[in-house]
């Protein structure tokens, strides 16, 4: 019964700490484009740099009509956000925010994770397909053809960190790297380790869509891609577990090349796993932002030329030197 | 009840509660007013031309045919990641020829120039030593 009530008290925790997250990133994000473009953002709202910009603009949301365009497919496009948000939320029932901080400690963590984050190109499809619009058909095709592209150099990529722990456990990956950042999968194997992390992190800024991979939902050619028809709450709802899955890439990233909630030096263990952690993930978040507002959008060749004719035949040969490597070396 | 897994079937269904609970509270407040034109599919604000379920290009079941090949082969990757070392070398021998097998897949879609995303239709090609490129050639 405690653990029935434990899980369902960090289950509360989790949800509040996605919509945290999701209103200080979007505003952070506003921010950070207006400084790197010479501009303000935000200012009005909440009067310290509009800090509540995103909330104001959330409340908007709830206020606005839901529109269902009368050629849609209606249950189709009613279940679309459900199962997009589901894949996100899902992804973070085994990530570990600190050592005993974990939903479900599953002894095929890693594995669930890919096959949950799996669903969300279903949803995009199902999006795309049923609002029976054309931006929305053409941005769900091509992100379904980026998305699955992309997810196998994301696969044999992550399998690096499982071969070297020998274990798809999140908390087992997370101790096999523990008593200081020369212990932290990256730097395992020079310099495979930090190839499969390469590899990992520019493969996983083009399965959450954004720039330079943002080609599914370019506004510019698209309107907004899959989501144009949606409107009001619905439309947030993609827009939040946009956000949510940039942390979840991020934290995914952290835990299994950065070490997750261990500390980088011994001495700083009295500083709690969670703010390691978080740090960690912060960062890969920053750097996804950073490069949407630096980078210009590739054209489609490129990314799927990119995927298939580098990073695969890379993350193919990497694993294979990988599991040699631990089979004589260590 | 269901071992581990409790806590990941109370996040999935959390997370459909979530967006149910949300939708329905926004649809409480937010207003209801339909009319034909707010309903009719968005097309930069010209009527819509025809239905939008249309047959698309070929090549997104080619990729999606090469992704479920190279996506179950991941899936044979998993377990003999965590079991290999137990194995010895015999298992990671095999595993590396059945990737290299699986590579020289790869080289033979490439080599037919299925990955290739810019392809000119072969009529164009074939004709373009008689006719000249006009926007109308193009076209066809």
């Amino acid at each position: 019964m405690l653990d029935v009530i434990l899980t369902i008290a960090y289950l509360v925790g989790v949800i509040s700490f996605l919509f945290l997250f999701v209103l200080f990133a979007v505003w952070f994000e506003r921010k950070l484009s207006g400084w790197m473009q010479d501009r303000l953002g935000p200012m009005e709202t909440g009067g310290f740099q509009g800090w509540l910009q995103t909330i104001a603009d959330a409340i908007k949301l709830l206020l606005k009509e839901d529109i269902i365009p009368e050629q849609a497919d209606k249950p189709l496009f009613r279940l679309a956000p459900y199962i997009i948000f589901i894949g996100t939320l899902g992804a973070f029932a085994v990530i570990p925010f600190g050592a005993h901080l974990i939903g479900s400690d599953l002894n095929i963590g890693l594995y669930y994770i890919i096959a949950i984050s799996s669903i969300i190109a279903i949803g995009i499809l199902m999006a795309g397909w049923s609002s029976n619009n054309k931006w929305s058909l053409y941005g769900a095709m091509r992100s379904a053809a980026q998305i699955i592209s992309y997810e196998i150099p994301i696969g044999l990529s992550l399998l690096v960190p499982a071969v070297m722990a020998g274990s798809l456990s999140m908390q087992t990956l997370v101790a096999a790297q523990g008593g200081g950042f020369w212990n932290w999968n990256f730097l395992q194997a020079p310099p495979f380790g930090l190839i499969a992390f390469i590899i990992y992190f520019w493969a996983s800024v083009a399965e959450v869509n954004r720039t330079p991979f943002d080609i599914p939902e370019g506004e510019s050619e698209l309107v907004a891609g899959y989501a144009t028809e949606y409107s009001g709450m619905r439309y947030a709802m993609f827009f939040m577990s946009e956000y949510a899955n940039l942390f979840v890439v991020s934290a995914i990233g952290a835990t299994l090349f950065l070490g997750g909630w261990s500390s980088p030096l011994p001495f700083l263990t009295f500083i709690p796993g969670p703010i390691w952690f978080l740090g960690k993930s912060m960062v890969l978040v920053f750097i996804q932002m950073w490069l949407r507002w630096t980078l210009p959008r590739l054209r489609v060749d490129q990314l799927m030329g990119v995927c298939w004719k580098v990073f695969l035949p890379f993350s193919f040969l990497n694993l294979i030197v990988v599991s040699f490597w631990m089979l004589w070396v260590k | 009840m269901f071992g581990s897994f409790f806590p990941v079937i109370l996040f999935l269904l959390a997370a459909g509660g979530l967006v149910l609970v949300i939708l329905f509270f926004s649809s409480l407040i937010a207003p209801h007013r339909p009319n034909p034109a707010k309903n009719s599919t968005y097309e930069c604000g010209e009527v819509a031309e025809g239905s939008s379920w249309i047959r698309f290009n070929s090549r997104f079941y080619i990729i999606a045919l090469i992704f479920i090949i190279f996506d179950v082969e991941v899936v044979f990757l998993y377990p003999w990641a965590i079991v290999y070392r137990h194995l010895g070398f015999w298992a990671w021998l095999e595993m590396a020829i059945f990737l290299v097998i699986l590579l020289t897949g790869l080289a033979y879609v490439w080599a037919k120039g299925d990955l290739e995303w810019i392809r000119l239709p072969e009529k164009e090609t074939e004709s373009s030593a008689e006719t000249p490129l006009t926007p109308d050639n193009l076209r066809n």
